[in-house]
């Protein structure tokens, strides 16, 4: 995500407030925020950019906090470090999602509230995750037959769950 | 490859989503974009590249494109940046086929995979791996989300795409992972502007989750009227959705531009006549214009146009005309640099030979 200011640099910082009950969200780089300081939300607001920063993709360390607490911590994969994702707002790779998976809980939560993907899903090595929503979809028509007490049905679609169970191993 | 001529591209300024002769409310809806972003699960993204991975990385994109049986994407192109020049990334940029971050590159690893007629273009190692956009006139998302799509699909048989189970595709920066779709819309809201309805219509649509901005013009400005309209959750809701519920709230702003345009003919009937007049009247006279006038004036051209008070000039030559006289494209037309002067002469210049054949 690029700043909506100069719509160059990175965004890295994300001001999201509640403005005449109404949420607003702004996504400016380090260099367009501090220009625009206090103007975005009036003078008497009290977040400041570096406790934003902080609060940004990490917990709600401050960035002292942040610092000493994952100077250690870096991707397996490809070696970035947490305290550098928290500057630019960028991971390093598909697998800093899993390295640092407790660490961007709370900012990915924060972002994307307890959403769940429900999209496309690639055919390549996403055929678990097909299967995954078949046997869901498979158990709830299951259990809505038995509620219905159609159980011809409902041995049916047990059938078809075991195929599934054998195919996937 | 496949004998496609992609100079045009530089060349010319017409692209496909340019024309909506065909297309639904393209009177209002200048063009619909989708965008997926894909990255592949064993190399660093983008911004951690060294030649090494860049390398590697160039290597898996061509073989799949260069593998592939499906059409459109055999039928595409590859442009490194290495061998384009500032100014050709710029025309890029301009027709909004690449964004203004990724015009700054000038690697071997980073470039463009497009089609001629710029309906289709994948960024190349922008802050994704992979953009896949596709770019067509009026409002129809769902057409370009398939497009998009069938490309995603093709390219997908040699790639392993990063995806997880629960976050959906992968992306660098974690506010687009999910679908990692971007849908948007680009709209010509004369109206809605005029009357002043634009701040509070634009707060009701970002409290339906979508983000508003100008086109042209920094920060929340917006210079000739244009906005987009783009969808600002990717997690949660399927592509399909995604797109209905765009489509379907951008209906509602157009219905409110319509009316608009209606009561304003009724209600303020000289004052736009004389509004619009004036417009045309300094677009077809001046000797020198700058960027910013010139758009605000062919807003008003095109709303006369649209409402039919100014006949003779097709409304989609203005879509082109819009990006004709952008900076690069106009030194692609003098083909050489230019003075602010110049610039602003060969602007004028541009704009008075297109308004008088009206194509
Ligand atoms: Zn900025
Ligand atoms: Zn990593």
């Amino acid at each position: 995500m690029y700043c909506e200011e100069c719509k160059i640099r990175p965004a890295t910082v994300h001001l999201a407030q509640m403005f005449n009950g109404q949420k607003i969200e702004v996504h400016l780089c380090e260099q367009c925020a501090s220009q625009k300081g206090a103007i975005i939300f009036g003078t008497n607001n009290q977040l400041s950019i570096s406790n934003l920063l902080g609060s940004f993709l990490g917990g709600d360390h401050s960035i002292q906090e942040a610092k000493s607490l994952v100077q250690n911590t870096s991707c397996p994969s490809c070696g970035i470090k947490l305290f550098d994702i928290r500057q630019t707002g960028k991971l390093g790779c598909a697998k800093c999602y899993m390295a640092f998976e407790q660490e961007l809980g709370p900012s990915l939560r924060r972002i994307h509230g307890n959403r769940q993907h429900v999209g496309k899903i690639p055919l390549r090595g996403g055929e678990k995750v097909l299967w995954r929503k078949q046997m869901e979809s498979l158990k709830q028509r299951l259990q809505e037959a038995v509620a219905r007490e159609e159980y011809e049905e409902a041995a049916e679609i047990r059938d078809q769950i075991k195929s599934l169970e054998k195919r996937t191993g | 490859m496949g004998g496609v001529n992609i100079n045009n591209l530089f060349e010319e300024t017409f692209v496909a989503w340019m024309n909506g002769q065909a297309a639904s409310q393209s009177d209002i809806v200048i063009s619909s974009r989708v965008r997926l972003a894909r990255n592949l699960n064993d190399i660093a993204f983008p911004h951690l590249l060294n030649q090494q991975s860049g390398q590697k990385f160039m290597q898996l994109i061509s073989e799949a494109w260069k593998k592939s049986q499906v059409n459109e994407l055999k039928q595409m192109e590859l442009v490194t940046f290495e061998n384009l020049s500032a100014l050709d990334r710029k025309i890029l940029v301009e027709k909004h086929l690449i964004s203004p971050y990724h015009a700054q590159a000038t690697g071997p690893y980073q470039g463009l995979l497009v089609k001629a007629d710029g309906s289709l273009a994948i960024m190349i190692n922008e802050e994704d791996h992979l953009r896949i956009q596709c770019f067509l006139p009026g409002l129809q998302l769902e057409e370009a989300y398939q497009r998009a799509q069938e490309i995603d699909d093709a390219l997908e048989e040699e790639l392993d795409f990063a995806f997880d189970d629960h976050r959906g595709y992968l992306t660098s920066c974690p506010t687009n992972i999910g679908t990692g779709m971007r849908a948007s819309l680009m709209l010509h809201l004369p109206a809605i502007s005029i009357s002043g309805q634009s701040g509070h219509i634009f707060q009701n649509l970002s409290q339906l989750g979508l983000a508003v901005r100008g086109i042209y013009g920094e920060g929340t400005e917006a210079i000739g009227n244009f906005f987009q309209l783009s969808n600002q959750i990717t997690l949660g809701q399927s592509e399909e959705d995604i797109n209905a519920s765009l489509t379907a709230i951008s209906q509602q702003v157009i219905e409110q531009e319509r009316l608009l345009r209606d009561s304003l003919s009724e209600q303020m009937k000289y004052q736009l006549e004389d509004r619009i007049g004036r417009a045309y009247g300094i677009l077809t006279h001046a000797r020198l214009i700058s960027s910013n006038e010139a758009l605000t004036l062919l807003s008003d051209v095109r709303l006369g146009v649209d409402m039919g008070m100014i006949p003779g000039i097709n409304p989609f030559a203005l879509n082109e005309l819009v990006v004709d006289i952008r900076p690069a494209h106009l030194q692609k037309k003098a083909g050489s640099d230019m003075n602010a002067v110049e610039r602003d002469a060969k602007r004028a210049e541009v704009i008075r030979e297109k308004l008088q054949t009206g194509k």
